[in-house]
């Protein structure tokens, strides 16, 4: 079953399209990365899905049931634009927001203790929001997104503003909450983190998707043959199905050379040729990263 | 609903709680009473000790008799002008007045010298001093005799009765109805500005800190919109009443200090009812308290909170409109003009038309289009109104509120979630026409 999907979905401003004819499904139980430059319609998606604002034109279906206003009991959304009240207590805060999630007073009121316990934070309960460090409003802040315990949480750029420690606090806290069996997707420009966490992915530039798939699939489509050899002394390739890009010179004798197959072929072929002709010290398959995946499609996109 | 009812209840709390909502609910009733304490209690010292002022007079025609008038002492100076001049120069006095020899049917050449510019109650106390002497002066002349004279001095107080269709008489002091349709104009004005800065400033401070899309994501923004003015509100009226009950019984106790005992005014009252004209009585503080005693209080104390209520809800969606279009209170000046206007309008007619003339067309108009008809019909309240124009413009306010309720939602869902948009009324009316 899918936890999201999306259909045809669009969404048309007084001068731009913001989102054209998206489509995406995000199985249940997986970690999600909704990824594309800035003003790609990022956002708007997530605020579409929040029911913030309507869409135009397509359906969108949340664990098999079209989107209805009770799903925003099964969503946990962590905007980017996030803060909590200034002058509000950190208790009242975090009962107030579940309230509103849909959560009786009783039940909100246990689950901020053990949520409170488990951050080691319980005794910041009567501290007002502003007297409290940066770092402290983010926890509180991620508790009030995954109180209610919801099945599907949208975090948009959860780590910018986190420090590296509550970063990692968080990964972990995301990690358990997919082995709890939530779906989480994750919208960023940070690649690490894509690299990291993320088990699909989707790619949205100017308003369409672009690419979407498990990130391993991803990856292996855009591989591009090309190895890593480090050797000594010099040699040259030529003909047949290989190609070297080029070849630098590191210490005395010791070289590296970036060797490219121009049809997929075995790897073990290609070392067996090299062993003949030079020492090799390590051959690396050339894997891309994400980010490079992700700036080949979006500037290829924009030269069109 | 059920969440709207959550927002509510938050609103409320988070505003009761404050520090600054008890110290205002608390100390403004204090503060009443206290002036009224200071400035009644200063009034009578000043009357216990006050001098009236000295005017030498040079009286060449022994016209005027130098019976003190109500504001001054007058001093006879027997001697030319100059001299009289040179006198007043060298003493502490208030003026010189010079009568000259004078054609009574023509007068002229009267000149009061001062020190200071006089004000014109002095000069017309002095004018009618004059005058008066003069028709005396005229009346001796065509033979008409001092007694008949005296006897044509009549003092007449009109005591002022409305005549109801049943036939039903009430006594009316416009005195009163004055000052309560002042005080509850005033009051609407006030209560609107403020409350409605309240709504502002919290749709600003959510925007600010960033908190509305996680709300947004809970609640459809026409809830967090509704249920902030609905919270503000009930903190309002909460407050009102506090006041009314606090306001009430400090000023009587204030009152009662000064010499108008309650138990006092209750023997009046008593008196009152038995015969309206019994002579030992004041006949104008008679009728002030015959006014106060058939003013229907809950009459306009229901309208008070109606009128109230409505303009503050009608203005109350406008403020929240333009809190969520701004990044910071300095931006929002910029839109609060269009909202000033019609309540500076209102307020400034309650003053020039309204107190003045409270039936005529343009207090009636005023009093029913829904955007100035909370002032105006404050203004008019007390002198009775027709209850098809009472219903008229209770249902145009209820209109109007919604209407405006309305327009403002759908700028306000779109503006909370604009951050840095340099925003002018072109963007607004986008964001108005613009889809969910």
């Amino acid at each position: 079953m899918n936890a999201l999907q999306v259909e045809r979905v669009t969404k048309r401003y007084t001068n731009h399209t913001a989102l054209d004819q998206v489509s995406l499904s995000v199985p249940e139980k997986s970690i999600f990365g909704l990824l594309g430059p800035n003003g790609a319609g990022k956002t708007t998606l997530i605020r579409i899905i929040n029911q913030i604002i309507s869409l135009d034109e397509g359906t969108i279906t949340i664990f098999n049931e079209r989107l209805h206003e009770n799903h925003i009991s099964v969503i946990g959304y962590l905007p980017e634009e996030r803060g909590l009240y200034k002058k509000l207590k950190v208790g009242e805060q975090l009962l107030y927001l579940a309230q509103l999630k849909g959560l009786n007073r009783k039940e909100a009121q246990t689950r901020i203790k053990a949520w409170l316990q488990k951050f080691d934070i319980l005794d910041w309960t009567g501290k007002k929001v502003e007297d409290l460090s940066k770092g402290m409003a983010q926890k509180v802040q991620f508790i009030s997104t995954v109180m209610h315990e919801p099945k599907l949480i949208i975090l948009d750029e959860p780590f910018s503003g986190f420090d590296p420690v509550n970063a990692n606090l968080i990964r972990d806290e995301i990690l358990e909450l997919k082995e709890k069996g939530s779906t989480i997707i994750f919208s960023t420009h940070r690649m690490e983190t894509v690299e990291e966490l993320c088990d699909h992915i989707v790619l949205i530039n100017k308003s369409k998707k672009i690419l979407e798939g498990p990130k391993k699939e991803i990856k292996n489509n855009y591989k591009s043959f090309t190895f890593a050899v480090d050797h000594i002394g010099s040699f040259q390739l030529n003909g047949g199905n290989y190609e070297m890009i080029h070849q630098n010179k590191v210490e005395e004798n010791t070289y590296r050379s970036l060797v490219r197959m121009k049809s997929p072929g075995n790897p073990n072929d290609l070392l067996k040729q090299l062993i003949e002709i030079t020492e090799v010290h390590s051959f690396i398959e050339k894997v891309p990263s994400m980010n490079e995946i992700f700036i080949q499609l979006v500037k290829g996109g924009s030269d069109e | 609903m059920n969440k709207t009812w959550l927002i509510i209840q938050r609103e409320f709390l988070n505003r009761v709680q404050k520090k600054s909502f008890l110290v205002a609910t608390i100390l403004i009733p204090l503060i009443f009473p206290v002036i009224m304490a200071v400035l009644i209690y200063v009034a009578k010292v000043q009357k216990e000790n006050a001098r009236k002022p000295v005017v030498h007079l040079v009286d060449e025609g022994n016209y005027l008799n130098i019976n003190d008038t109500s504001r001054f002492i007058f001093k006879k100076f027997n001697g030319s002008i100059e001299d009289a001049k040179r006198a007043f120069s060298e003493s502490d006095d208030f003026g010189l007045l010079h009568v000259p020899q004078i054609n009574v049917f023509n007068p002229a050449g009267v000149t009061l010298y001062t020190k200071v510019n006089p004000g014109p109650g002095e000069v017309s106390d002095l004018e009618s001093k004059i005058e008066n002497k003069i028709k005396d002066i005229k009346m001796l002349r065509f033979k008409i005799d001092q007694k008949i004279l005296d006897s044509l001095k009549t003092s007449v107080d009109i005591r002022s009765v409305t005549l109801s269709e049943s036939g039903q008489e009430k006594a009316s002091d416009t005195k009163v109805l004055f000052a309560i349709g002042m005080v509850g104009g005033i009051m609407i004005y006030i209560f609107i500005f403020v409350y409605g800065a309240q709504i502002m400033q919290g749709v600003i401070e959510e925007k600010m800190s960033k908190i509305v899309e996680v709300i947004v994501s809970s609640v459809r923004p026409f809830q967090l919109m509704t249920g902030k003015i609905i919270g503000l509100a009930s903190v309002g009226i909460l407050q009102f009443l506090i006041w009314i009950v606090l306001i009430s019984t400090l000023s009587s106790l204030v009152l009662g200090y000064f010499g108008m005992s309650a138990p006092q005014m209750e023997m009046m009252n008593q008196a009152n009812e038995q015969m309206a004209n019994v002579p030992e009585y004041d006949p104008q503080l008679m009728s002030i308290m015959e006014t106060v005693n058939q003013i229907p209080f809950t009459y306009i104390i229901f309208n008070f909170l109606f009128f109230f209520l409505g303009g503050y809800l009608l203005y109350g969606a406008l403020f929240a409109a333009v809190g969520s279009a701004v990044d910071s209170p300095a931006e929002a000046q910029q839109f609060m003009f269009p909202i000033t206007i019609p309540m500076l309008i209102s307020y400034f007619a309650l003053f020039t038309f309204i107190l003045d003339d409270p039936h005529g067309p343009i207090s009636v108009w005023l009093s029913i289009i829904p955007f100035t008809s909370p002032i105006a019909m404050m203004g008019r309240i007390g002198f009775g109104v027709p209850a098809w124009q009472l219903a008229l413009s209770m249902v145009s306010l209820i209109g109007g509120f919604i209407l405006t309720t309305w327009i403002a939602g759908r700028i306000y869902r779109v503006g909370i979630l604009m951050h840095g948009t340099k925003v002018n009324y072109k963007v607004l009316a986008k964001w108005f026409m613009m889809k969910g």
